[in-house]
């Protein structure tokens, strides 16, 4: 009992310190490749090439005053950066950070996933209606039809990958691509669902090109409006560990989480790869996953509402759907390698 | 780690947010104004409520969501065991998702998918 309660608060005090260090690291690389893709220096003096700028910007936030409106609905508009960050929070459960690290491995992991990461929608709402903002209103509302819509394309693509797995345990999908990585060996329907994969979780993770819910120049800054000071943080923050979420979900589900890269039985070369440690083959895959998310941002114009709710009603959905039948077709033929 | 890591991962949450608003209600400084209570809306004075009728499309999109959303939970089980069971559960799986695309064609028709 006691070494349970101090191996939980161990692994509690990693998980804090996790999301500030993935705080810190992500907005400043957010900052630095938007920089390099427009041919500008980004944030360059605190600190060694701008390193320390997020801390600095971090303690701003924390030294501002959080306001809350006059109109607002004070209980709500407190609770609801709570609900966006216990989101956050339990997402951590089932990511595998490196071999035989995972803080649950519940064999429903998958479902669990898809269910957990629609809490933080009803943060959102509640942030932007109890906020008694228009912008943030409208916001919240664009922002929940935008995430439970592309919530459907998300969840398609990834049950084609537990048909071909047959498991919904993490440990057991890694374990499945030991002699390759499923986006080689699934043939193009896997590559189908990794792209429809990679757009919803753009989309549900409110980045641009599918910024609707914040769109700066039309609703000054979305759902959060009224939010200001640590409040606003914590919103930034869940935001920034929301898309490292995804990334890693996508990244174990398709390239083969923890994993190294092995081909079939090329034993020789496949123990050369075992050297390098699990856990930077997993944050190498996530990062580049998140690196290609934000190159979406400096690739793609913003998408107009009704563009959004199309390109996924109209063609996503049909696509995934079409797309799984192909999957168990392959499936049921093992014509995968 | 079972449930104990969930409640943790709670209390971390808890921690973190809760943490960070009371360190900030300690450190930062506060001043009153008369205006700074009021929705930031540009500059214009707020005109009426906010807490008004909202446009029906989203609710129709709310409502595909569900439907679409509980077909998923369906599939999760079938995509477990579709490798024992074989082409049986293909065939399944075919006349499932046709009654589905049947409903899907529907709202279509009905003009739900439509933006007002």
């Amino acid at each position: 009992m006691l070494t349970t309660l101090t191996e939980l608060t161990i692994v509690g005090i990693l998980i804090l310190t996790l999301f500030a260090v993935l705080g810190l690291v992500l907005v400043f690389m957010e900052r630095k490749v938007s920089a390099y893709m427009q041919i500008r220096l980004g944030p360059n003096r605190v600190g060694y090439k701008g390193i320390a700028q997020t801390l600095a910007d971090t303690i701003k936030l924390v030294v501002k005053e959080g306001l809350t409106p006059n109109g607002a609905d004070k209980f709500l508009f407190n609770l609801a950066p709570f609900i966006v960050m216990f989101g956050a929070m339990l997402l951590m459960a089932p990511i595998p950070f490196a071999r035989n690290s995972q803080i649950w491995d519940l064999n429903i992991g998958v479902l669990y996933i898809t269910a957990v990461s629609s809490i933080s929608v009803i943060g959102i709402l509640m942030a932007g209606w109890s906020s008694n903002n228009k912008y943030s209103l409208l916001g919240a509302m664009r922002s929940g039809a935008q995430i439970v819509s592309y919530e459907l394309s998300a969840g398609l693509a990834i049950i084609s990958i537990v048909v071909l797995t047959g498991s919904l345990k993490i440990s057991e999908i890694i374990a499945s691509q030991e002699t390759g990585w499923w986006i080689f060996r699934g043939h193009i329907p896997v590559l189908i669902s990794f792209v429809i994969f990679i757009i919803a979780v753009t989309a549900e993770t409110n980045r641009a090109p599918f910024d609707m819910a914040e769109a700066e120049s039309e609703l000054t800054a979305g759902f959060h409006t009224e939010y200001s000071g640590m409040r606003f943080a914590l919103f930034f923050l869940a935001e920034y560990v929301n898309i490292f979420i995804v990334c890693a979900i996508g990244a174990t589900l398709f390239l083969g989480g923890w994993m190294p890269f092995h081909i079939g039985n090329w034993a020789g070369f496949n123990h050369l790869m075992d050297f390098i440690p699990s856990s930077i083959w997993f944050f190498g895959k996530t990062f580049f996953l998140i690196f290609v998310i934000m190159w979406f941002r400096w690739t793609f114009p913003r998408l107009r509402i009704d563009q959004l709710l199309n390109l996924e009603w109209k063609y996503l959905l049909p696509i995934g759907m079409f797309n799984l039948l192909l999957m168990t077709i392959i499936a049921i033929m093992g014509w995968y390698f | 780690m079972g449930l104990g890591s969930l409640l943790m991962l709670i209390i971390c949450g808890l921690a973190f947010a809760g943490g960070g608003i009371v360190l900030s209600n300690v450190l930062s400084r506060k001043s009153s104004n008369l205006q700074k209570g009021q929705a930031y809306e540009c500059g214009v004075p707020t005109i009426g409520k906010s807490w008004v009728q909202f446009n029906v499309g989203y609710y129709l999109f709310a409502l595909l969501f569900l439907i679409f959303d509980v077909e998923l939970v369906f599939l999760y089980p079938w995509a477990v065991v579709v490798k024992e069971v074989g082409l049986p559960a293909l065939i399944e799986i075919v006349i499932f998702l046709f009654i589905l695309f049947l409903g899907f064609l529907y709202a279509h028709k009905k003009g739900a998918l439509k933006w007002m």
